[in-house]
């Protein structure tokens, strides 16, 4: 398989007055196209930072990024904007729908950046909006949807603009153990179709339900390895 | 990259969004727009006015009286200390016509008040003794019958050209024209009646005017004061307008050399209408500016309330700004959407202002009785500078929400 993320020697240093915080301290690796991958690690060890890094909203202080072929350090503020709309399907924690938007007009957002022509990108979100099980809840709004609908839209929106990479920072952590199950059962399928997936969580079910886990610790990688096939199993059924 | 009607949508979806305050935004530019419209309109107005009715006295006109010019201005005493009231005479109506180049009409008047009656009627209108010239050097024109020619001024005949205003009080319900009317002890008969001129620009009404030959009035009606052959005014039309000053200065000239005086201590005064309409216009212009200036300061404070409430929005919304970022939306997309917000609230703000203040200047000019005056330049100035308005105070809020730290701004609650 070839490579879709490769990380070398990655930094994120915060300077908060007199002290630095080593947010990300020297952290490698790759993942491969395809791959579905999950990263754990106590609160404050810099996994957010990694994943905001990776998705382009936020530069290394020091390291190599190359993501799909492009070199993200090289990349001008707005090459970098185009590469998160092409790129990178964001799914966070809090939904962060727009709640003045439909569920539709939501899921259209990241093709009205990629210029994509009205027609077509209302058809494509419909589908995607079916695709997730959405299909009746369109013209609803965002207030008008339970907690797992909402991040169901979001998952849509993430995938509007057919990005390679799927980014997903805490997905379950604002949902009740049932829905959170159905979410990760729709990223095992989407994977399964081809989507590369990395998802930083707390839990640990959701964590074996990936193929591979990173744990991380006061910004570095203390541990990288695959997961047993029957534990992937029982995190959905 | 974001179409631009992808773009226009997002910025009336967000203005609609919040009508209330978006009317209420508009509102510092509507009434800023509409008080600049209605006060420039209110002064030009004023100013076409001025320069019409002082027109109406007559064109490439100089106009010679007795008495010394007062300092500084074109205000003069028309019996001044510096010369006597009879100063001017025929004779010297006589030589400007001969000795003065690019004259068109010298004409001399003698003016007297007196009672005029007719048919139980009385009326005390301006008296005018006038040469047939008069007409055309006050761009006079007749409404109905003629006017008395040179030979009837000759001999003195006792015959009168109404004003409009006079032959309206005295022959209420009958054609002047033929009708006798009697003033200063004789019988006269009426020949002709003016075409109407308004008022003119110093508030005086034109029409209130009767003429008469100019034999007549010094024999009939002035009496005998002074000498026999002066006049009270002497009328000079120049050819053309770019003439008129050196007109003005050969006049001046020659009367000198006639009346002895030296420049400064003349016995008359040569007005120049010109030069007072251009003075009366640069009067109304200043007001204009004044009036434009003053309301100007309420279109800027109307952009002072679009960068307050655009600065309020942006801080609202600085999560849907991170959300957008994370998306892909560049910083000139944030920074199209949230300028095209400020600019569609100042130039919606700006046509309904221009509205309303169209609407205003039509109530106010009605009401002072004055001309209505908009020009397309004037209309199409105020929504350019509605449209300043927002490009200039909306830049700095649509620049702070494109330079946003979208990890910052997606953390904000
Ligand atoms: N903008 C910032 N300024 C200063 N320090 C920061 C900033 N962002 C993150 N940090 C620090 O970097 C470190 C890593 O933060 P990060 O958000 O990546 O942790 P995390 O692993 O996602 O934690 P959690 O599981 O609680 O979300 C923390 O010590 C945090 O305080
Ligand atoms: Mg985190």
């Amino acid at each position: 398989m070839a490579l879709l993320v490769d990380a070398r020697g990655l930094v994120k240093l915060y300077r908060m007055g007199e002290e630095t915080v080593h947010a990300l301290d020297g952290v490698s690796f790759t993942i491969a196209r395809g791959d579905y991958c999950a990263i754990v690690g106590p609160s404050g060890s810099g996994k957010s930072t990694m994943m905001n890094i990776i998705g382009g909203l936020d530069t290394p202080t020091e390291g190599k990024l190359v993501i799909d072929g492009a070199d993200i350090g090289a990349m001008s503020d707005a090459e970098l904007a185009q590469f998160r709309n092409r790129a990178i399907g964001f799914i966070f924690q809090s939904f962060n729908l727009l709640p003045r938007l439909t569920a539709l007009e939501n899921v259209e957002l990241p093709m009205i950046y990629g210029g994509v022509e009205p027609k077509a990108r209302r058809e494509r979100a419909a589908a995607l909006l079916q695709r997730v099980g959405l299909g009746e809840r369109m013209g609803h709004r965002p207030t008008q949807l339970s907690g797992g609908q909402q991040q169901r839209v979001a998952i849509a929106r993430a995938l509007a603009g057919k990005p390679p990479l799927l980014l997903a920072d805490e997905p379950t952590g604002a949902l009740d153990t049932t829905t959170g199950a159905e979410i990760m059962a729709l990223f095992d399928e989407l994977n399964r179709e081809g989507v590369t997936i990395i998802v930083v969580t707390h839990d640990h079910e959701v964590a074996a339900a990936a193929r591979r886990t990173i744990e991380m610790r006061d910004g570095r990688i203390v541990s990288d390895r695959l997961n047993e096939r029957s534990a992937r199993h029982d995190a959905h059924v | 990259m974001m179409r631009t009607s992808d773009l226009i949508a997002s910025a009336a979806r967000a203005l609609r969004s919040n009508p209330l305050r978006s009317a209420l935004t508009a509102l510092g530019v509507i009434i800023g727009v509409a008080s600049v419209v209605a006060m420039v309109a209110l002064g030009s107005g004023a100013q076409a006015q001025v320069e019409r009715s002082i027109a109406s006295l007559g064109s490439n006109l100089l106009i010679v009286v007795p008495g010394a010019q007062r300092s500084g201005g074109g205000v003069r005493a028309q019996a001044g200390a510096g010369g006597g009231w009879d100063a001017l005479t025929l004779g010297d109506a006589e030589a400007i016509a001969a000795q003065v180049e690019n004259v068109a009409v010298v004409a001399p008047s003698q003016r007297a008040r007196t009672q005029v009656i007719a048919g139980g009627l009385n009326w005390n209108p301006q008296v005018e003794g006038v040469t047939p010239a008069y007409l055309e050097a006050r761009d006079w024109r007749i409404a109905q019958g003629r006017m008395f020619d040179e030979t009837e001024e000759r001999q003195a005949r006792r015959v009168i050209v109404l004003g409009a205003t006079v032959a309206n009080e005295l022959f209420p319900n009958v054609d002047p024209v033929g009708q006798t009317a009697r003033m200063a002890g004789g019988a006269y008969e009426v020949i002709g009646v003016l075409e109407s001129k308004g008022q003119s620009g110093f508030g005086m009404d034109q029409d209130d005017i009767v003429l008469a030959p100019l034999t007549t009035v010094k024999r009939r009606v002035s009496g005998r004061r002074g000498r026999g052959d002066s006049v009270s005014q002497i009328s000079v039309k120049a050819v053309n307008e770019g003439v008129l000053s050196a007109v003005q200065q050969d006049v001046e000239t020659l009367l000198r050399q006639r009346h002895r005086t030296r420049e400064g201590e003349d016995d008359f005064t040569v007005q120049n209408l010109s030069s007072i309409t251009q003075t009366a216009a640069q009067t109304t212009q200043v007001f204009t500016y004044l009036l434009g200036g003053i309301s100007a300061v309420s279109l800027l404070v109307g952009g002072i309330g679009i960068m307050n409430i655009m600065l309020v929005s942006v801080t609202e919304r600085t999560r849907e700004i991170g959300l957008r970022k994370a998306l892909g939306a560049r910083q000139s997309d944030i920074l199209h959407q949230f300028g095209l917000e400020a600019v569609t609230l100042s130039v919606a703000g700006g046509i309904i202002g221009l509205t309303i203040g169209v609407a205003g200047a039509w109530l106010m000019t009605s009401l002072f009785n004055l001309p209505l005056v908009i020009s397309p330049l004037n209309a199409g100035m105020a929504i350019a500078f509605s449209g300043a308005v927002g490009v200039v105070f909306g830049a700095y809020p649509a620049w702070r929400a494109a330079r946003l730290d979208p990890i910052e701004a997606l953390r904000r609650e």
